[in-house]
């Protein structure tokens, strides 16, 4: 094993301490003023650490049911998770017996459909926002959670599933030809054979999945205008526009909206990453 | 569950709607009314929710959503949410709006429903936020201009005793409070690219003697008082006498740099008087007066910009008719005068009304003049585009790229090839 | 039971995959070309079907706000897609040691990646603040600017804050895609070349860069196509202010579309933008089928 000299694990230690503040300053700062109060977020020189810390921002957001800022961000809360989940359950419907057939059957354009799906996942939203934004309005389904979940669908499905076919691939076919033989069909060899191997994969897809479609922002800011489809991006832009001069709540606001993603990506760190590999290496 | 519920607020409305004649209010049980407001100056949010409950109190079966967005944001909201088939019932929309809103039917025409003893009591000017080309699209709501806010504190240490009443002066003054050191920019000003800095620009302009457009429709802001006026924010900041962040900020950053004092002065709407002089929200209160903004020797007496707001029906709104019950209720006298704190009422009457005046006496008595000299911003369909065209040009002669003249023919052209 | 043929069943599973596809994007596509010969209006119906040719074309290409802002966007994903590669892959091979605590700091590259990109946008929003702002107190305390100053509203400045903000929110993802190649590298092969007597310099360039080309130019590619999207980042933080220094392609098409309402010009400029990003995907796609046919 290489060893490191004593300058070489001075450098190394101090770089590892700029990348910690790097990335942990400016969160712990958006915590610092969401607990702070105005009079100190305002005061020169700048109070670094409040005089009071007090919770009453959050308790501002969760609880007083009564004031308008509360209920958009409950409600947004709401409409981000129902968002979310439906949209990713939905294109794992989609995506994984799509994946099973590019990676397992034969065709002559699989390879071209699969390059397709992924110029429809990189196609810019301009692209297809003014279609989309009609169509939407003549079908009446403008401001509902419907709307957004199947345009998320629309990029969620390319993305799962080339993500999920360069997992397919590395599962050796033999598994499923024994099934078949006994005359089961594909989608019993999906559910039986294919995800319980491709478990890890599949949970990876969802998680990226759902963290794309909890950050989106484009799309809901234009097909949504209150707070019965409003997520929680929306409402959060709608807050940091509103109030410049309530630091503390639109910061309490941004570090609420923040927990769910992160707990997420924390708890599935393995497959986030397994997931950022498939998705960006593997054709 | 929420689809049985839309069925029935559907059902509800039509019958409404088709039973409004007989004047029966029993259908209107179920409405749900969803309204946008704005969530920065004039009434704040709490004002408006205790208003909306009153009116949810009296009448029983209507529960009104509430929808409060950034100023910026409100154009495009009622523009987008016109083609959804469950948009909004009640809308507050700017003056400059009515032209574009009434071109591509986007706002109920409301003239029936306001008789001529309505007309009456109301100020004139609130009545030029609905109205384009003779049809009333809602109710006034909010009449609005901006002010000159002064630190009296400040202006004392220097040893000014009499408010400016000219624009010469206030720059005179700024230059006295700056050189003894009291506050490092004596004046802070929204001048971010939005609508903000127009409606300063624009009260300059009309202090100046200028026009935005001529009599042909074309553009006039490039010369006279529209470029003198121009000319008088580039050099203030030039001279250090303007805050320069002035240029990216918008109203709630000009009251929290004035109110946590330092500012002698600044710009802003009727809402900054009372949180200013509010301990709770503001360092400097007890030390904040008000007057009209200034005026220009020989030409004007004081300056003012349109900046009022109303309340309208959108043209697809299924509720109509509980709609306009509502805003009859946010707009009626006694409503406005008991939240008459944030934002002035409407009605010519409450100016004499001794309780409306109580502690905010300076307030009123500038409105009576602000309220009387409001200089319109242009009526034009294409006013969105022609706004943004002159905030980049504005923001560009501030930032010192291009001098004014330079800035504003460039903008003419453009603007002068909009419809 | 019914037993399909191979290719039948091929596509039978691929149907729902496909129908979302042409549905959520193929035929919105399409409707856009077509949107973009019209002088289609988003409140006025019936304009959809007033065809008037190349019209929108011809003044999307003459106006200057439009180049403007494709300049903007350029400028944009050039300064924010380096400096993540740069800091992304020094990072990896920082993670690529052994040293304490080293867990706990890669447990922290996902904080930006899983922060919501409009809070991302907020966040450094006040932190920029001109009066109240974080980087104005710390670099006037530590003595590094002399007085406070204004980040967002000085227009040569602007567009390179929202580019930082960009930076530290992506970053870590390419160092996470370069630390997994990094770690693919066989230690033997390394330690092979240092008792050969490479210097560090050497290691890196013969056997390290060739390990890690082939991932972070896809890692670059899919920065440059996401960060020519931008958006949300812009819209919260300027609004395009000041002076339009910060507006980019897709606030370009946002506004013409939906603040002036002209759908028909909005769509042919949102066709210009694809085009240039066609271009960059299929440089994307190039790269993958090279790596496709050498892995």
């Amino acid at each position: 094993m290489i060893r490191h000299s004593k300058t070489q694990t001075c450098l190394i230690y101090g770089s590892a301490l700029i990348l910690a503040l790097l990335l942990l300053l400016p969160v712990l700062w958006l915590f610092i003023m969401s607990i702070s109060s105005t009079r100190d977020l305002t005061s020169l020189p700048l109070a670094w650490i409040p005089t009071e810390a007090s919770f009453g921002n959050y308790r501002d957001l969760v609880s007083n049911l009564d004031s308008s800022a509360a209920q958009s961000f409950l409600y947004a809360l709401r409409n981000s998770l129902i968002v979310a989940l439906c949209a990713t359950g939905l294109s794992l419907l989609a995506s994984i017996p799509a994946a099973y057939s590019l990676s397992r059957l034969p065709g002559k354009r699989r390879r071209g459909l699969l390059f397709a799906a992924i110029v429809t996942f990189m196609m810019p939203p301009v692209a297809i926002v003014l279609p989309l934004y009609s169509l939407m309005a003549t079908l009446g389904l403008l401001n509902s959670h419907f709307a957004l979940i199947a345009i998320y669908c629309g990029i969620l499905v390319p993305f799962t599933t080339w993500l999920l076919k360069s997992n397919f691939d590395a599962i050796p076919m033999d598994l499923d030809e024994a099934p078949i033989i006994d005359g089961a069909n594909r989608l019993q060899v999906i559910w039986h054979i294919t995800l319980p191997i491709a478990k890890p994969a599949v949970g990876a897809a969802a998680l990226m999945a759902v963290l794309m479609a909890w950050d989106e922002f484009f799309y809901a800011l234009l097909f949504t205008n209150d707070i019965r489809a409003k997520t929680l991006p929306v409402a959060i832009a709608d807050f940091a526009a509103g109030r410049v001069a309530d630091y503390g709540l639109i910061s309490a606001a941004g570090i609420m909206a923040t927990i769910p993603p992160v707990l997420l990506a924390y708890f599935l760190q393995k497959s986030l990453v397994s997931g950022l590999m498939s998705g960006s290496v593997k054709g | 569950m929420t689809i049985g519920k839309k069925f029935l607020t559907t059902v509800a409305g039509t019958l409404l709607a088709s039973s409004s004649l007989i004047g029966s209010a029993a259908f209107a049980e179920q409405t749900q009314l969803n309204a946008l407001f704005m969530a920065q100056a004039a009434y704040s949010e709490q004002d408006i929710e205790q208003m909306t409950d009153a009116f949810e109190k009296a009448n029983p079966g209507i529960e009104v959503k509430m929808e409060f967005v950034p100023y910026e944001s409100l154009h495009d909201k009622i523009v987008l949410s016109h083609s959804a088939s469950d948009g909004y019932d009640v809308v507050l929309f700017d003056v400059i709006w009515p032209a574009e809103f009434a071109r591509f039917g986007l706002l109920s025409d409301v003239s029936d429903k306001i008789n001529s003893t309505t007309k009456d009591h109301i100020l004139e000017g609130a009545w030029t936020t609905v109205e384009y080309d003779g049809k009333y699209y809602g109710m006034p709501w909010i009449v609005d201009t901006k002010y000159l806010f002064y630190n009296e504190k400040m202006l004392n240490e220097a040893g000014i005793s009499k408010a400016p009443v000219t624009w010469a002066e206030l720059a005179e003054q700024a230059k006295i409070i700056k050189d003894k050191g009291i506050v490092e920019y004596p004046l802070v000003w929204s001048w971010s690219q939005s609508e903000a800095v127009i409606c300063d620009y624009a009260t300059l302009l009309s202090a100046m003697g200028g026009e935005f457009l001529d009599k042909d429709k074309g553009p006039a802001f490039q010369k006279g008082g529209g470029l003198a006026a121009l000319e008088y924010m580039v050099d203030s900041i030039k001279l250090g006498l303007t805050n320069p962040n002035s240029r990216e900020y918008s109203e709630e950053d000009v009251r929290r740099t004035f109110s946590s004092g330092q500012a002698a002065f600044a710009v802003n709407w009727t809402y900054m008087y009372n949180l200013a002089n509010d301990p709770k929200e503001s360092a400097v209160a007890g030390h904040v007066r008000i007057s009209p903004a200034p005026g220009v020797a020989n030409i004007s007496q004081a300056s003012a910009v349109n900046g009022s707001m109303g309340l309208g029906i959108p043209s697809n709104s299924k509720n109509k008719d509980v709609a306009w019950k509502y805003i009859q209720h946010l707009t009626s006298q006694p409503v406005q005068e008991d939240f008459a704190k944030l934002s002035l009422p409407i009605w010519k009457e409450s100016y004499d009304n001794p309780a409306i005046a109580q502690g905010q006496e300076e307030l009123l008595k500038a409105a009576k003049v602000g309220l009387a000299a409001m200089y319109p911003r242009p009526t034009k369909a294409s006013y969105q585009e022609m706004s943004s065209v002159l905030q980049v040009a504005i923001q560009k002669a501030l930032l010192e790229d291009q001098s004014p003249s330079e800035a504003l023919d460039a903008a003419a052209a453009t603007i002068s090839d909009l419809e | 039971m019914i037993r399909f043929s191979r290719t039948a069943t091929a596509w039978l599973l691929l149907t729902p995959m496909m129908t979302i596809i042409i549905g959520v994007v193929g035929y919105p596509l399409i409707k856009t070309v077509y949107y973009s010969f019209t002088a289609a209006h988003l409140a006025a119906p019936g304009t959809t079907d007033s065809w008037i040719g190349l019209k929108n074309y011809i003044k999307a290409l003459g106006n200057s706000q439009f180049l403007d802002s494709i300049s903007n966007t350029s400028y944009f994903v050039c300064v924010s897609v380096s400096a993540e590669i740069i800091l992304g892959v020094l990072v990896a091979l920082l993670l690529n040691q052994k040293f304490h605590g080293r867990t706990l700091l890669r447990a922290l590259l996902i904080l930006p990646l899983a922060l919501p990109t409009v809070v991302n946008a907020m966040m450094w929003r006040l932190i920029y603040a001109p009066d109240f702002g974080a980087l104005n107190a710390l670099l006037t305390q530590i003595g590094l600017i002399e007085s406070y100053r204004s980040w967002l509203g000085d227009p040569d400045l602007a567009l390179s804050m929202v580019a930082i903000a960009d930076v530290w929110k992506n970053f870590p993802l390419v160092a996470l895609i370069t630390l997994a190649a990094l770690q693919s590298i066989s230690k033997d092969l390394i330690e092979a070349a240092t008792l050969d007597g490479a210097s560090a310099w050497q290691r890196f360039w013969n056997v390290v860069f060739p390990a890690i080309l082939a991932p972070v130019s896809v890692a670059l590619v899919l920065r440059t196509i996401e960060a020519f999207k931008v958006f949300d980042i812009v819209y919260v933080m300027t609004r395009g202010g000041p002076a339009d220094s910060t507006k980019t392609v897709s606030f370009h098409v946002y506004q013409e579309a939906f603040a002036y309402m002209r759908i028909g010009s909005g769509a042919s400029y949102a066709l210009i933008v694809v085009l240039i990003s066609s271009f960059l995907i299929a440089t994307y796609m190039w790269l993958l089928k090279k790596q496709g046919n050498t892995a």
